[in-house]
């Protein structure tokens, strides 16, 4: 059964009145949303409702067009750039893992020198110290014996694992999983969803997960989102969204993935 | 073996035309290759002792014109090393959403690449020392350049436009998606650009970059035309003193021709070797095709092949294509 939920714990993300525009097409909006240490929040929802756009909003790899974001006491609002702010959103950067969906290792390193590019280069930690806790870091992921390899040379779901290895040795704050598993095969989605579910329940990481694996939510999630046309319509533990329904929509939608 | 669909009952073929194709399926194609080499040269040969060849003169004056080749390799190297900087200056220029940025590089790209070279030198040789009035003592030495200067000039900023292009297509090679990987670790633009952009954007910048030093080594004989001294003059500009001075024209430029054709030859042939190893790893086997034997018969295809580098690149796995960006232009 899912732990309780951290009703009291530090917050981690906070979300507050987000918009986000493409020229007149309005894609979010008003979100509002806490994250807090620990908690496992999945979202869901039909494919262009938002939620990619509301997990890129969070670490500003898309710029919110209002609201507000604030992510480890980083405090970010929406609107233009300017030096300041881009400094900031480094920071805030800095203290957000993300997970792509397209995995997007960096093909001429290994997969060591993929996971401990971060702590060396934005960090500042020096190579050998780096290295030892990127080792770490890898057979936590299950992936100790793949540390010299490139990423052209490892599966699907190898690749992934790296790749939530990569973001995990930044040592972040929160976790964004962005559809982490569409990309692969069948056969290796397991893998990856397993690794996701040591995260939190062994590491307790904080996670923000865009996902359509039902069977995870139901399993590992603290409490899930479903997106609709821009909003939230309808949140709450997996137990009351699965069974216990309020919105059409959002029944008409597990249905359909069920 | 060709069959017949006419006279497909006769074993043996009738006739001199039947009997010449018969013979012509034989022989090997490079076979026949080199013999169109042979008979192009043959016939030049001929041409040239009708037109009283001095291969004395030649032998006797080889060494003056060959020595010239120094300045023709240093010319180029100096000049693509310059070229290589401005056209990655140029490139990050272009794909930048800064207004002058963008627009400095959109008009050192249009300016160098819209005049011919040779009015390039010329304005930096003869024209620049003009603009130098304007200023006083000290500063205006400094628009006073020696042709050997005004020539390296010229061909670093009209090379280097036109490279601009090779390093932009060479960036936005590398998908969207490892700048946003760069991104989320919380890199500086400086950072991910020599992290993780260029080192991948290299791989298809440098291959097309060998064959712009190749054709560079052909235009360092412009330099020439600027009227440098005897200690930095190139083979072309040796051979047209030496050829004028002695009224042997055609026996002077030949020995020039020749050199340009065996260094640019020299190169092809290295940079050949290094599009292939620039791109396994990245390459499906059985993309690696053999090139034609008719290769080896072309020193230098000129203007031609050799450029199939960045097609052959590989998108890595996971990723859809070349990444689309709003950018302006």
């Amino acid at each position: 059964m899912n732990p309780q939920r951290a009703e009291d714990g530090n917050l981690v993300v906070r979300i507050e009145d987000l918009h986000k525009s493409f020229g007149h097409l309005e894609i979010l909006k008003g979100i509002n949303m806490d994250v807090r240490e620990g908690e496992v929040v999945v979202i869901f929802g039909r494919s262009g409702s938002g939620k990619s756009t509301l997990l890129r909003c969070i670490n500003f790899l898309e710029d919110p067009t209002s609201g507000a974001i604030e992510v480890g006491g980083i405090r970010l609002s929406g609107g233009h750039r300017n030096r300041a702010k881009r400094e900031q959103i480094r920071q805030l950067r800095m203290r957000t893992g993300m997970v792509f969906q397209q995995f997007n290792l960096f093909p001429q390193m290994t997969a060591l020198q993929n996971v401990i590019e971060g702590p060396v280069t934005v960090k500042r930690i020096p190579e050998q110290a780096a290295q030892t806790v990127g080792l770490e870091i890898l057979a936590r992921v299950g992936l100790a014996d793949k540390a010299q390899e490139h990423p052209i040379r490892l599966s699907g779901g190898q690749q992934q694992r790296v790749a939530i290895a990569r973001a995990l040795a930044m040592e972040p704050e929160v976790m964004l999983f962005d559809e982490p598993t569409s990309a692969l095969d069948p056969e290796l989605i397991g893998e990856v969803l397993a690794t996701m579910k040591s995260l939190a329940t062994e590491l307790h990481i904080t996670m923000i997960v865009v996902t359509h694996e039902m069977g995870f939510a139901r399993e590992v999630a603290h409490r899930m989102a479903f997106f609709h046309e821009g909003v939230i319509l309808e949140e709450g533990t997996p137990d009351e969204l699965f069974n216990h329904t309020r919105f059409p929509e959002t029944r008409r939608f597990l249905d359909a993935v069920l | 073996m060709k069959s017949d669909p006419v006279g497909a009952e006769t074993a043996r073929p009738r006739g001199f035309w039947a009997r010449l194709e018969q013979l012509n399926l034989r022989i090997p194609y490079n076979a026949k290759l080199g013999a169109v080499w042979v008979a192009i040269f043959a016939f030049l040969a001929v041409l040239f002792s009708q037109a009283h060849f001095d291969t004395a003169w030649m032998r006797k004056n080889a060494w003056f014109i060959t020595k010239g080749l120094w300045v023709t390799v240093f010319i180029a190297a100096v000049s693509i090393f310059f070229a290589i900087i401005l056209a990655l200056l140029g490139a990050l220029g272009r794909l930048s959403k800064n207004p002058i940025a963008y627009g400095v590089s959109g008009f050192y790209a249009s300016f160098f690449r819209g005049t011919p070279l040779i009015v390039q030198m010329f304005l930096i040789y003869l024209g620049l020392p003009v603009i130098g009035q304007a200023f006083r003592e000290p500063f205006r030495g400094w628009f006073l350049l020696s042709a050997i200067v005004s020539g390296i000039a010229a061909l670093s900023l009209n090379y280097g436009a036109y490279m601009t292009e090779i390093f932009r297509a060479g960036i936005l090679s590398v998908p969207h998606g490892q700048s946003e990987a760069a991104e989320a670790l919380g890199m500086t633009y400086r950072q991910r650009m020599s992290r993780v952009i260029l080192p991948q954007a290299f791989r298809v910048i440098i291959p097309p970059t060998g064959n712009e030093f190749i054709a560079m080594m052909k235009d360092t004989a412009l330099v020439s035309l600027l009227g440098t001294q005897i200690s930095w003059a190139d083979p072309f500009r040796r051979a047209t003193l030496l050829g004028r001075a002695d009224f042997r024209n055609l026996e002077a430029l030949v020995v020039a021709a020749a050199w340009y054709w065996i260094l640019t030859g020299f190169f092809t042939f290295f940079q050949r070797r290094l599009e292939t190893r620039m791109s396994t790893g990245y390459v499906r086997q059985a993309a690696i095709t053999k090139r034609p034997a008719a290769g080896r018969f072309i020193p230098a295809s000129a203007g031609g092949g050799a450029g199939g580098g960045a097609s052959m690149v590989e998108v890595p796995p996971g990723e859809t294509g070349p990444r689309s960006e709003e950018r302006p232009g």
